[in-house]
């Protein structure tokens, strides 16, 4: 069993980097707005969709639909925040978690009536398949190709938001919308962005994860809980915070998996009560 | 706490049905059963404006409870109710104290993390609640030894009617009491009641279990008339489209969740007979259209027009 160890610690972590890229953008935008999105995992969906139907159909190479699957979701995202999302940042968590739970059923409608209901299949290049030994461990080098992946957007979004204008915005209006606003952010425009953001990456993420995760239409629905339960554990708005509770899921899903599939999917619901009993306000630490 | 006449109508249109449309007297049970659970998520998220994801919880274990009663020996309907309400309420009592902290956002996780905890718990106790194959082969009692359960649903809906009447006469009368409008005073402002000396979270914790054993009869109502409970009984789509069913109907008056299980199930049974996944578009549309154009649902809608229409503000 304990052979076995290494093994199944990776592959937590590459599980784990999966939910953090595909959670991070609904982070922000509660952070940020407090705007409760369960449509998230609908973006993640689309992505995911440019990348399978770009590879089947129009012979795209799987690493040049990632791009277009960021840009497709990003601008799904774009033209949603504009027309509909704006209007309920004001309202109750109530009417937010409906029209996103309203959104999030029609995507998933919408999928099964133009790709049906089946599993989309992915072929992966070849030199994104097999496995590398390394220190006498066999390693998939699929997963190490998504931890590196997401090892670069990490670096990227801590970099720009420590070091750039615009991430200086995104930190002052998360801390204090109003104060910020009264010293000339225009922060509906900060999180216009941010939101638009956070989708691309969620397709990116959908994309990325059609190899381990698989994709059929009710994606949506099936991983919903996973990314809540990231946001939340993890404390909304916080980089460290979601990363930290990405791996800790990601981790604890595949090691309870592993050694007692018994009982399944009870550990990380078990972690996830306990964690919210020792810390209510989430993980995050550090600046954020 | 007289009775409107609009009210009395509505009892007796329900009671009517039974004549009316004996053909589809199942689907008419089931939707009282649902209209009870909805009753249930009412008095919590329309009074005391907890946000819950995860009423299935005990509307799932007041199912097995009952459906594991009358499995195990005793058949006889009355009581099997009694152990399904006190299973509910269990469950709500117990997960209380977790469920009711912090704010909308983390009370709406919990809720949905403590379905989801029993839902697996179900899934994997098999040997107890039969899996995914259901627990099946439950013998029910004839009804007070007079009315054998048929197939027709003929005591399926008067049982159930009964039961959802009586439930209704007490929940009506507990949002009518200085407890109810307490509860109102939380939803509005919590702190505001805390500092009137209003023990906010013993309030809470008390309409919670109320809503939990309401929640659990429903339940056990379902795996009776049936005579079989299904792993769904616990699922996120069953407290979801519970929610759903409030917030179109109306929540915060009692009859805004029996009129929006109505609404759903009968719609749903037309409208799933033709594809199920267009239902879901529909409906998704409904709910998005419904929270930008109708904040108080059907009954909500139904007042602001009356108002526009008579200029009587009700």
């Amino acid at each position: 069993m304990l052979s076995s160890l290494p093994g199944v610690l990776f592959d937590g972590i590459a599980y784990g980097s999966l939910l953090f890229i595909m959670s991070i953008g609904l982070s922000v935008t509660m952070g940020l707005m407090n705007f409760i999105n369960l449509a998230h995992g609908s973006f993640a969906m689309l992505g995911g969709y440019v990348c399978a139907v770009g590879m089947a159909r129009l012979g795209i190479p799987f690493l040049a639909t990632l791009p277009l699957a960021f840009l497709a979701a990003a601008a799904v995202g774009a033209v949603l925040e504009r027309s509909l999302y704006r209007h309920l940042y004001r309202r109750s968590p109530l009417d937010q978690v409906l029209f996103s739970l309203g959104l999030t059923l029609m995507s998933v409608a919408a999928g099964t009536w133009v790709f049906g209901s089946g599993q989309q299949p992915v072929h992966l290049p070849a030199f994104l398949l097999g496995q590398v030994r390394i220190f006498g461990i066999d390693l998939g080098v699929y997963r190490l190709f998504l931890i590196a992946i997401v090892g670069l957007i990490t670096a990227a979004l801590v970099l720009s938001l420590r070091r750039t204008r615009f991430g200086a915005r995104i930190r002052a209006s998360v801390d204090d919308a109003q104060t910020s606003a009264g010293l000339g952010i225009n922060v509906g425009r900060v999180f216009s962005i941010t939101f638009v953001l956070g989708s691309g990456l969620g397709g990116l993420g959908g994309a990325l994860a059609i190899d381990v995760l698989g994709l059929d239409p009710t994606f949506p629905l099936k991983y919903l809980v996973y990314f809540l339960l990231v946001v939340v554990v993890g404390g909304a708005g916080s980089i460290a915070g979601t990363l930290t509770a990405s791996l800790l899921l990601g981790l604890f899903d595949v090691a309870g998996k592993y050694y007692v599939p018994a009982i399944g999917a009870f550990v990380i619901y078990g972690l996830m009560v306990v964690l919210l009993l020792l810390f209510p306000g989430g993980l995050r630490w550090g600046a954020r | 706490m007289s009775w409107r006449p609009a009210e009395i109508f509505f009892w007796i249109a329900c009671l009517a049905v039974f004549f009316v449309f004996p053909l589809h007297l199942v689907l008419a049970s089931q939707v009282v059963i649902t209209g009870l659970f909805a009753l249930s998520l009412d008095l919590v998220l329309g009074y005391a404006g907890i946000v819950s994801l995860g009423h299935a919880a005990m509307f799932g274990s007041g199912a097995y409870a009952a459906g594991l009663f009358a499995k195990h020996g005793w058949g006889e309907p009355i009581s099997g109710l009694i152990v399904g309400a006190a299973a509910g309420a269990a469950i709500a009592y117990a997960t209380s104290f977790i469920a009711l902290r912090g704010g909308d956002l983390t009370r709406l996780m919990v809720t949905l993390g403590i379905g989801l905890m029993l839902y697996e718990a179900a899934n994997q106790m098999a040997s107890i609640t039969g899996g995914v194959d259901g627990l099946s082969e439950i013998e029910m009692r004839d009804l007070l030894g007079l009315f054998p359960f048929d197939l027709g649903g003929r005591t399926a809906y008067g049982y159930s009617l009964v039961v959802l009447f009586g439930v209704f006469c007490v929940s009506r009368r507990i949002v009518r009491s200085p407890f109810g409008l307490s509860l109102r005073g939380i939803r509005d402002c919590a702190r505001r009641m805390s500092a009137l000396g209003s023990p906010v979270r013993r309030r809470l914790i008390a309409i919670y279990t109320i809503s939990g054993a309401i929640a659990g009869l429903a339940g056990a109502l379902l795996s009776q008339t049936t005579q079989f409970v299904g792993l769904e009984v616990l699922s996120f789509s069953r407290s979801a489209d519970l929610l759903i069913m409030v917030v179109l109907g109306g929540a915060g008056w009692l009859y805004g969740g029996l009129i929006g299980a109505a609404v759903f199930m009968i719609a749903q049974s037309l409208l799933s007979g033709m594809n199920p996944v267009y239902w879901q578009f529909w409906l998704g549309l409904l709910l998005i259209l419904a929270v930008f154009f109708s904040p108080g649902g059907i009954g909500g809608t139904a007042v602001a027009l009356r108002q526009r229409w008579f200029g009587r503000p009700t």
